[in-house]
C-alpha cells in the first residue's frame, strides 16, 4: 500500500498489506494473519525442494543486482559438513531507498520467518540480520519480534517442533553506506572495517567466518513465505512486461512530487502511470526535470524516457536507467542539476572506503569539481575531466561504488549538458539567478 | 567514514575537549556486572570473539555517551584484540563518537532526495535556535550538537532527523523551534 497513504486500487499489496496495522508487529496478530504457516511447511521440506520452488518462482534479488535467488540459493549445499550462514542484508542505506524500513517497522516477523525458511534451504542454523545503526524503530521491532520467536519456541535449538536448529541474530551496524555492499557487510559483522573483499572466492564458497554464506536482501526474503504458501506458478504468473521479472517489488518514492511514500505494484508497472496516477505527479506548478528510478547508483533518466518505461529489471535498462533498489528519486524544474549531481558525488566521497585509489581518489575530484562548477568557476574542460575520471572509475574497483558514482555523472552530463555549460558560460547557478 | 569526511562527524568543540590529553584515562571500566553479562550473551552468538566488536562497542557508547580510548582498550582485551586494531574499528563508522557530545545530538540527513525538500533549511534552523554556530561544534550549554548526516533511509519523509536514538520524519525549518522545545 502507498505507505504513509491510503493504498491505491492499482497497488497489489503484498509485503505492504500490513503496513501501518500495529496489531501485525506482535507474533500473536502475525498469527492471525497466516503467519509462520509457510515456515511450518519449510521445515517439512527437503531444502532443495524449497530451492526449487524459489527458483520456479523467478524470485530476484530486491537490494539492488537482480540475482534470481533461487540460484544463489543452490549454490549452497546442505550437508557438506561446514557451516553455512544467512546473512540478511537490512543496511538499506542506497539514497532514495526506504521499503525495508517499513517491512521491518510494521511487518518484523514476516523477516523472521522469511530468515528461517531461508536458512533452513541452504542447510544454515544461522541467520544474522545485519541492521543499519540508524534504523532505531526497525532495531527494536525486530528485537522483540526475534524475542517473541525464541520464547515460543519458532526459534532456537528445535525450531517449531522439529528438532533442526535456527538461529536468527539482529547485529547492529554503526554507520557506513558501504556496508550495503555484501563483501564488506561480512566484514562488518566479523568485527571489522567495512571494506569490501575481493571476489573471488564468492559468499557462496566463503563467505562469513570464511564459511558458505548467502547474503539476501530484507525484501527478497520477506517474499518467500508468499512463495511457498501460494506456489511459484502465482508469483511467477505476476508480471506484466518482461517474463524474467515476476512478483511484486515495492518501490519508494521520495523528492519534488505530491504523494512520496511506499508503493507495492506488480513487475511490468507502466512508470509513467505510476508517477502520475498513483504518485500524484508533479507539484503544483511544476514539471518533472529528472527521476532516478533505482537509488542514487542508477543512471538519470529524463521524464520523457521515464514515461515509456515498464518497472521491472529488463524495463528499467531498456529505459536507459536500472531497477536498482527501487528507490525512485524525483527532481523537479525548481531544483538545479549540478548542484543535485554534486550533491550525489559529495554522498560517494563520504561513503568511500578508501582503499582503491580510482575510488578515494576518483570520488573526492569529482566532488570538487562539481561543486566548482555549481559555484560558477567551472570551465568547458573540465567536463572532458569529469568523463575522463569517471571513465577511470568504471569497472576498475573492488565494488561498485566507485562506478556508483561516475554513473550520475556521466548520465547527468549527458542528458542535462545546457544546465552545465550555463554555469560555466554564465559564471553563476542560472537557477540562482532565477531566484535573486 | 573516508579521508574526506565532508560532514565533520567527529568534529567537536573545544568545550568537548575539556579533558585534554588522556581524557577518559579514569573512567571505571565498562563492563562490569550487567554490562558484562550482557557481552558474555553477544559472544554466544558468533563463531569468533571478534564479531562481537560492533556491539560491544555500543554498549561503551550507551553507558558512557562516547567511546574513550581508555574503552577501547579494555574491549581490546576482553576480544582479544589490540587498542589499535580496536581504534581502526572505531574510526571507520561514523557512529561512535570519539569524543564527548552535547546532551543532545542532532543529525540531519542533508543528502539529495531530502537537499531537494528543504534539509539545508533545516540544517540553519538547528544551528541557529541550539545555539551551536556550527556543525559539529557543541553549544556552550553543553546541550546540542548539530551535524550534516548522509541518507538516513526515510528519503519519503524529508526531512528526517536523529536526536540521539529517537528518529523524528517529516520536519522542516518551521518545526525545529518545537522540536527543540520539547527536549527536556
Amino acid at each position: 500500500m502507498g505507505f504513509p497513504h491510503r493504498s491505491h486500487p492499482r497497488e497489489t499489496p503484498l509485503l505492504s498489506k500490513h503496513f501501518g496495522d500495529v496489531d501485525a508487529r506482535t507474533l500473536t496478530g502475525w498469527r492471525q494473519r497466516g503467519g509462520y504457516r509457510a515456515l511450518e511447511q519449510a521445515l517439512a521440506m527437503e531444502p532443495v525442494a524449497i530451492t526449487n520452488i524459489v527458483k520456479e518462482s523467478g524470485l530476484r534479488g530486491r537490494g539492488g543486482a537482480g540475482f534470481p535467488t533461487g540460484l544463489k540459493w543452490s549454490f549452497m549445499k546442505p550437508g557438506d559438513g561446514k557451516p553455512h550462514y544467512l546473512a540478511c542484508n537490512a543496511d538499506e542505506s542506497e539514497p532514495g531507498t526506504f521499503k525495508d524500513r517499513e517491512i521491518m517497522r510494521w511487518t518484523p516477523h514476516a523477516l523472521v520467518e522469511g530468515c528461517a525458511i531461508g536458512a533452513h534451504a541452504i542447510g544454515a542454523e544461522t541467520a544474522y540480520i545485519y541492521i543499519r545503526g540508524e534504523f532505531t524503530e526497525p532495531l527494536l521491532r525486530m528485537n522483540e519480534a526475534v524475542r517473541e520467536a525464541y520464547a515460543d519456541g519458532i526459534l532456537g535449538k528445535n525450531a517449531m517442533g522439529t528438532g533442526k536448529r535456527i538461529d536468527v541474530h539482529v547485529h547492529k551496524g554503526a554507520g557506513a553506506y558501504i556496508c550495503g555492499e555484501e563483501t564488506a557487510m561480512m566484514n562488518s559483522l566479523e568485527g571489522r572495517r567495512g571494506n569490501p573483499r575481493i571476489k573471488p572466492p564468492f559468499p557462496a564458497v566463503a563467505g562469513l567466518f570464511g564459511q558458505p554464506t548467502t547474503i539476501n536482501n530484507v525484501e527478497t526474503l520477506a517474499a518467500v513465505p508468499h512463495i511457498l504458501t501460494n506456489g511459484p506458478e502465482w508469483y511467477k504468473g505476476m508480471s506484466l512486461a518482461s517474463p524474467k521479472s515476476s512478483g511484486t517489488k515495492l518501490f519508494s518514492v521520495c523528492g519534488n512530487i505530491q504523494r512520496p511514500g511506499n508503493y507495492e505494484v506488480v513487475m511490468g508497472f507502466p512508470f509513467g502511470e505510476f508517477l502520475r496516477d498513483l504518485c500524484g505527479g508533479p507539484l503544483p506548478g511544476r514539471r518533472f526535470k529528472a527521476i532516478i528510478p533505482g537509488g542514487a547508483s542508477v543512471p538519470i533518466q529524463t521524464p520523457e524516457e521515464a514515461d515509456g518505461t515498464m518497472m521491472d529489471y529488463e524495463g528499467f535498462i531498456a529505459g536507459g536507467s536500472m531497477l536498482g533498489s527501487g528507490g525512485v528519486i524525483v527532481i523537479d524544474d525548481a531544483q538545479c542539476m549540478v548542484k543535485q549531481i554534486a550533491r550525489l558525488a559529495r554522498f560517494f566521497a563520504h561513503e568511500s572506503c578508501a582503499q582503491c585509489t580510482q575510488c578515494r581518489e576518483g570520488t573526492a575530484w569529482t566532488t570538487k569539481i562539481l561543486e566548482r562548477i555549481e559555484a560558477g568557476q567551472g570551465t568547458m574542460e573540465d567536463l572532458d575531466t569529469l568523463l575522463e575520471i569517471a571513465d577511470n572509475m568504471t569497472g576498475k574497483t573492488i565494488c561498485v561504488l566507485s562506478d556508483s558514482c561516475a554513473t550520475p555523472v556521466v548520465s547527468g552530463i549527458k542528458k542535462f549538458r545546457e544546465e552545465f555549460e550555463a554555469h560555466i558560460t554564465g559564471k553563476r547557478c542560472p537557477m540562482r539567478a532565477v531566484a535573486a | 567514514m573516508s579521508a574526506s569526511g565532508t560532514s565533520g562527524t567527529h568534529m567537536s568543540s573545544p568545550a568537548s575537549h575539556a579533558g585534554g590529553h588522556g581524557q577518559g584515562a579514569n573512567e571505571a571500566p565498562v563492563f562490569e556486572g550487567a554490562r558484562r553479562q550482557e557481552l558474555d550473551t553477544l559472544l554466544t552468538r558468533y563463531p569468533t570473539k571478534m564479531a562481537a566488536l560492533l556491539p560491544a562497542l555500543w554498549i561503551v557508547q550507551a553507558e558512557r555517551g562516547w567511546v574513550s580510548e581508555r574503552s577501547m582498550t579494555e574491549v581490546a582485551a576482553l576480544l582479544g584484540l589490540t587498542p589499535a586494531y580496536v581504534k581502526g574499528v572505531v574510526t571507520f563508522y561514523t557512529m561512535y563518537h570519539q569524543h564527548p557530545v552535547g546532551k543532545y545530538f542532532v543529525q540531519v540527513c542533508t543528502t539529495s532526495p531530502c537537499g531537494v525538500c528543504g534539509a539545508e533549511d533545516v540544517v540553519k534552523a538547528f544551528l541557529r535556535h541550539t545555539g551551536t554556530g556550527d556543525l559539529g561544534t557543541t553549544s556552550a550549554d553543553g546541550r546540542f550538537t548539530v551535524i550534516e548526516v548522509e541518507c538516513l533511509g526515510a528519503c519519503g519523509f524529508a526531512t528526517p532527523i536523529m536526536i540521539n536514538d529517537e528518529f523524528i520524519e517529516s520536519v522542516s525549518a518551521e518545526t525545529v523551534p518545537e522540536i527543540i522545545a520539547r527536549l527536556p
